[in-house]
């Protein structure tokens, strides 16, 4: 696999003090990818894209931009467009100009801007809208203008800070998938920071995952969904059940279950453990989804009884909460579509049969 | 897990390599340092300087402040000025209260009528209101007689000194109350509503808690206001001597600089005492309002309604009785013989004194502190708040600009005695020039100025900055299409503010002037000092129109401003 770099970070370390904002941040942005840092507050990944446009300077480590180090570039050496959470538009100059922002200062005959800000005004799906100021726009029409304004210069990155954390909900759906048919279409490299995990597996390439200034993983979004590579990115990506198992040899057991582990995924972080003979308390990673009503076949040793103890109603969905003598006193919280509960007239209290997928089942 | 073996820590901090642009920020950040170096940290060390030297020009340590606190006299001053400052807050402070509360919790008429004749002693300096209470009160007054049945022998002294400050100081304590009450959470008042709370019971539970912070920060202002004014205790004090008249007795009079500096040391101790309490009140103030409060709107209430007006009609007519005498007693012929109406001092008064020029010097001043000064203190805010790196300078700017809220003006003027009157001092020729006076007033006033500022500046996009140099724009383009069309009404604002306090101001200039640079507030004070209280009182009024002239100018400059560069506000959808 030889994936031509646009970006590569070599030992990224930044501390603000004596608190320590990264820790040796090695990564690789392949050209014409799109990445997103996944994590919570404060675990980096704003300071991360900040020490990438320069806003920040990282205590120590190398950025390299097409084999060119800009890690002591200035911002405007630096060849990138942003677009913050705030949208950053000008307020009192209209669309227009602030498309126009950056090509006014390039020199380029005033004709020529014109029709590239027509261009770029439109490619946002906002034509016509040049005369206007950005007070009269919505948010969401205002992050369009942004996002043209920082393509206007055809920067070879671009950077994107939480840039729909201001939307309303269904904005925030709409453009997101936007900005990846354009970023598709015009092939940029782009990097964008979110804490919200849907936005980051609906759009993403390659997800970072980050906590406490450290690179957790780097994968595809159905990679780090599948196969989380710590305790801390199951959790953080998806929902998932947490529950005490024992690894013997090649044999797991979660409360009265048995299962191979190997099958079970314990390549996670104790994958070499199933090596040594000694018997190892495990935590297992179950996400609702993994856990069947049906088809459930006669015999099946992964089938164990419930009763439902909690109905949460998510639309067409249900997170259900239920209590087993199999995995007891430790419940379970498993993904039922709302017509199977109506088909089977399930309630609370209603008793119910359930199996577990072995194959997804993952152990740290 | 693994990670923590790779840590390392590199050996010197990285830095970014600068763009020219940078080097520009940098320069210009450090000459705005510097010049608040020269004309107030230096100035205010020189006074510390010279406290503690003796004549000779020897360090001795305290010994001046143990001769000062051996000096009868001079203590007296401190019982004094302390007695008549308490005097006032206690006075002033509810009396304002009252009124912002009629203008902000009521539905009373003419708010704005009312607001604007209460705000008129701005326009004027302190010393218009001692004036005005001389004619009234004073050997010669008007009302003398009845000042006599309230058992006060004679206006002079400490009763005409509270009298005047209590209306000289009540804008401004009012100013600070009108914010505080407009701080209200309406939702606090519904729900108390809901519950069925009394009005009483409302006012002492949620108005006033919520109030508390801005009286404090009015009592302390007033207090601070009090005792570091010259003007009211020059015109009116007779022989109750207070601090402020003591520095300038001492160092004008008997050219006695260490007792000067100590007393000018202790007046300093108020004042700083109450910008540090200032200081940790307003942080807690703007804590308290979140910004899901839902603003307060009163609604009309009879009997409530027509009490405020009542009350508020009273203080308005103190106030415009306070101006009108003035206004009276300046265009009367021969006071209190001949009251028919000449323009004699405006004319004869004040031309053939040759005090008229001082009028044109205070023109000019106030033009080139509105001028210069708000240029200055923009740029000092632009720079301090937008742009990168040089924390040290940064911080060290933040705190220069601050500092001179702390610092009465007499305590500024003295310090610009010390340091520009030294023969040694290379900016000597500086001395007695209009240009320094306006320097000094600049810095005077800088704080207020610097705050509106940064306050327009924060309202910006924090990301402006960022946003120019990924397109690869300089910051100072951006500064000029940007940041600086959008913060004109602010610009307008600091401009109003510096040039109707140049026009007033007295404190700090008063030790600063020549024959030639004399200002009209100045005269004012020469002029009542010779006896001529007829034309002393045509240019207290004089300076009152210029300012009010100049304050209708200043709004309709605004007004234009906005409506060229605000226009995109106004689009909203």
């Amino acid at each position: 696999m030889t994936h031509e770099l646009s970006l590569e970070l070599r030992g990224i370390h930044k501390a603000f003090g004596s608190f320590v904002a990264l820790r040796h941040i090695d990564l690789g942005v392949r050209k014409g990818e799109f990445m997103c840092f996944l994590g919570p507050s404060g675990c980096g990944k704003t300071t991360l894209l900040r020490v990438i446009a320069g806003l920040e300077v990282q205590t120590g480590g190398e950025i390299r931009q097409n084999g060119r180090d800009i890690s002591r570039l200035p911002p405007a050496q630096r060849d990138y467009g942003i677009v913050f959470q705030s949208y950053a538009l000008f307020p009192n100059l209209s669309v227009a100009d602030n498309v126009a922002y950056g090509l006014v200062n390039r020199k380029m005959p005033r004709a020529q801007i014109a029709a590239r800000v027509a261009e770029l005004v439109k490619l946002v799906g906002l034509p016509g809208s040049e005369k206007k100021y950005p007070a009269q726009l919505s948010g969401g029409q205002q992050q369009r203008i942004a996002l043209a304004r920082a393509l206007a210069t055809s920067p070879g990155l671009l950077l994107l800070d939480e840039p729909l954390s201001a939307l309303d909900a269904l904005e925030r759906v709409r453009l997101r998938q936007e900005i990846r048919a354009l970023q598709q279409k015009l092939g940029v490299t782009t990097i964008m920071v979110t804490h919200d995990q849907e936005e980051a597996l609906s759009v993403a390439d390659r997800i970072v995952v980050m906590n406490d200034g450290r690179i957790e993983q780097i994968g595809t979004p159905l990679e780090v969904y599948r196969e989380p590579a710590s305790p801390f990115v199951a959790d953080f990506v998806g929902k998932v059940n947490v529950l005490p198992g024992r690894v013997h040899g090649d044999r797991l057991t979660v409360g009265t279950l048995a299962m191979h582990a190997n099958g079970a995924g314990a390549a996670g972080a104790g994958g070499s453990g199933s090596t040594n003979g000694a018997d190892r308390d495990v935590r297992v990673y179950l996400r609702p989804e993994d856990v069947l009503a049906r088809p459930i076949a006669e015999g099946d040793p992964h089938v164990f009884d419930a009763a439902i103890e909690k109905i949460e109603f998510l639309g067409s969905h249900c997170h259900v909460r239920v209590s087993t003598p199999a995995f007891a006193p430790h419940g379970l919280t498993v993904y039922l579509s709302l017509n199977y509960l109506a088909e089977h007239s399930l309630q609370v209290g209603s008793p119910l049969r359930l199996r577990l997928l072995e194959e997804r089942v993952r152990v740290f | 897990m693994t990670a923590l073996a790779h840590e390392h820590r590199p050996p010197a901090p990285l830095r970014l390599r600068a763009h020219w642009t940078d080097h520009a920020a940098r320069a210009a950040i450090a000459a705005v340092v510097l010049l608040l170096v020269v004309f107030l940290a230096l100035p205010l060390g020189a006074i510390l300087r010279q406290a503690l030297e003796g004549s000779d020009g020897r360090f001795v340590g305290l010994a001046n402040f143990i001769d000062y606190a051996r000096t009868p006299a001079l203590l007296q001053s401190v019982f004094n000025s302390l007695m008549v400052s308490a005097a006032v807050t206690a006075i002033t402070v509810p009396l304002a209260f009252g009124f912002a509360y009629a203008l902000t919790r009521s539905c009373m008429p003419l708010k704005s009528l009312f607001r604007g004749i209460a705000l008129v002693p701005l326009l004027a300096p302190s010393l218009l209101s001692a004036i005005s209470l001389i004619y009234w009160f004073g050997n010669q007054g008007l009302a003398k007689d009845l000042l006599q049945r309230f058992g006060i022998d004679q206006i002079y002294g400490a009763p005409g000194i509270i009298l005047a400050e209590c209306l000289a100081t009540f804008p401004h304590t009012l100013m600070i109350l009108v914010s505080a009450l407009t701080l209200a959470d309406a939702r606090l008042y519904e729900a108390a509503d809901a519950m069925g709370t009394t009005a009483a019971r409302k006012f002492f539970t949620i108005t006033l808690p919520g109030a508390k912070y801005g009286l404090i920060s009015a009592a302390l202002v007033t207090f601070t206001l009090v005792i570091t004014d010259f003007g009211i205790p020059k015109v009116i004090g007779g022989n109750f001597n207070v601090l402020a008249t003591d520095v300038f007795k001492l160092v004008i009079g008997q050219q006695d600089f260490a007792r000067g500096a100590v007393v000018a040391i202790v007046l300093l101790l108020p004042a700083v005492l109450t910008f540090a309490v200032d200081h940790i009140v307003q942080r807690r103030q703007t804590a308290m309002l979140t910004a899901r409060a839902v603003p307060y709107a009163p609604r009309p209430a009879r009997g409530f309604d027509a009490a405020m007006t009542a009350y508020c009609t009273v203080i308005a007519l103190l106030m415009l009785a306070m101006l009108g005498m003035a206004v009276f007693a300046s265009l009367a012929t021969f006071w209190p013989y001949n009251l028919a109406p000449s323009l004699k001092h405006y004319v004869y008064g004040l031309v053939d004194n040759e005090v008229a020029t001082g009028f044109f010097n205070s023109l000019e001043m106030a033009a080139g502190t509105a001028l210069i000064g708000t240029a200055l203190v923009f740029f000092g805010a632009y720079l301090q708040e937008k742009t990168r790196g040089m924390e040290t300078l940064r911080s060290t700017l933040r705190l220069l600009a601050i500092l001179p809220m702390a610092v009465p003006g007499l305590v500024l003027g003295l310090g610009y005695i010390f340091f520009f009157n030294a023969p040694t001092n290379p900016l000597n020729g500086l001395y007695h020039t209009l240009a320094l006076m306006t320097l000094c007033t600049i810095v005077h006033f800088y704080t207020t100025g610097h705050l509106t500022a940064v306050t327009a500046l924060k309202s910006l996009d924090a990301e402006f900055e960022a946003v120019s140099a990924s397109l690869k724009v300089p910051f100072f383009k951006t500064f000029w299409r940007v940041t600086l069309p959008i913060c004109t009404p602010a610009l307008v604002d600091i401009a109003r503010y510096f040039f109707i306090n140049a026009m007033t101001t007295i404190s700090a200039v008063v030790f600063l002037y020549s024959p030639e640079t004399r200002l009209a507030s100045i005269a004012i004070l020469n002029m009542d000092e010779a006896g001529e209280l007829s034309p002393a009182a045509a240019m207290a009024v004089l300076i009152a129109a210029a300012s009010a002239v100049a304050t209708v100018l200043f709004m309709l400059l605004g007004r234009f401003v906005d409506r060229r560069t605000q226009a995109w506000r106004g689009t909203a959808r």
